[in-house]
């Protein structure tokens, strides 16, 4: 008799425990109730622009307004609709603004060349200088002395 | 010589350009819609729900709207000028409740004054999702074509009704 309810406690009771587990969770399905779509509608979320919180992406928000966007990504692709009819969606109310990865265009341009013009344009000053340093005379330098004796070992 | 010019030179560009980057307003994103034909929409009125409205009816007249919530705390700054500005009757005021408890709408109307000819309801934002809307208030200009001419993101000033609102109505009017 003993046996049997050792039994059950250590074994049958965890077992059913471990059981129900799934069973328990469930209640918490229908915000993932497909979990491709979920993640597919977070990729889109994290390239789109709250613009209610400006420097958050529409998946990192809690704004109201990227709640209702998050719902409607969520709604298109369930209708079986491509990532570029959403942001097309998205663009078509709220401009290129909301695009975390803007597509190239006259406007835009400044905005993906601009980095590599400056790069460029340091890269050349830094080049045209070091040539005229290179052109000098050695006497247009101070000599290399040591600022302080203390920063060479003396040997005695 | 050069060597000092040239460093102030960079360093007066750069100051001219935090300059205008201080002056410009991150808020103001301009809408892809201007110019644009207004989305369609069907919903109801506020004030009675059992009257459908949609886009088509609103074709044929120069209108203003103006999304507007009883929560929306910056609604109650511009009210007062849309009250006034209402009563001049040189253009139709259409509100777009947005987001709100139909019920608490009307109660601020009540308390606040009514500038609109009738309020739509757009209970779960998605009227405001296809105009674009981000930051309640915000108001638009619509043509007779139904075109979207102007929009206004935030509180509606003074300035901005006497010198880009009622000069573009007069225009549409004219």
């Amino acid at each position: 008799m003993a046996d049997l309810r050792t039994l059950l406690r250590r074994w049958l009771l965890p077992l059913l425990l471990v059981l129900a587990g799934p069973a328990l969770a469930k209640e918490a399905e229908p915000v993932a109730a497909n979990p491709a779509l979920e993640a597919r509608m977070m990729a889109l979320a994290t390239e789109l622009r709250c613009l209610v919180c400006q420097n958050q992406t529409i998946a990192d928000s809690h704004a109201d307004l990227a709640v209702d966007l998050r719902q409607q990504i969520r709604d298109m692709l369930d209708k079986g609709m491509t990532d570029a009819q959403v942001r097309s969606y998205m663009t078509d109310r709220y401009g290129d603004f909301v695009l975390y990865n803007p597509p190239m265009k006259p406007a835009t341009a400044l905005l993906w060349i601009g980095p590599g013009v400056l790069l460029v344009v340091a890269l050349t000053a830094l080049f045209v200088v070091l040539r005229r340093r290179q052109r000098m005379a050695a006497d247009a330098f101070d000599p290399d002395t040591p600022d302080d004796a203390d920063d060479h070992p003396v040997t005695r | 010589m050069s060597r000092f010019v040239w460093p102030l030179v960079v360093f007066l560009v750069l100051v001219v350009f935090l300059a205008v980057g201080l002056k410009l307003d991150p808020r103001e994103v301009p809408s892809p819609l201007i110019d644009k034909p207004a989305p369609a929409f069907r919903t109801t009125l506020l004030s009675r729900p059992e009257q459908a409205v949609q886009r088509e009816d609103m074709l044929g007249k120069v209108w203003i709207l103006n999304v507007w919530a009883s929560w929306c705390v910056a609604c109650r700054e511009e009210h007062p000028l849309l009250v006034e500005y209402s009563k001049k009757g040189t253009v139709p005021i259409y509100g777009l409740n947005y987001k709100d408890d139909p019920k608490a709408g009307l109660e601020w109307l009540r308390r606040y004054g009514n500038p609109y000819t009738e309020s739509l309801v757009d209970r779960d934002g998605r009227i405001g999702i296809d105009f674009g809307v981000y930051g309640v208030p915000e108001t638009f200009v619509i043509d007779r074509q139904g075109v979207i001419r102007f929009k206004h993101i935030g509180p509606v000033t003074p300035q901005v009704l006497s010198e880009k609102i009622e000069p573009l109505v007069r225009k549409l009017n004219g």
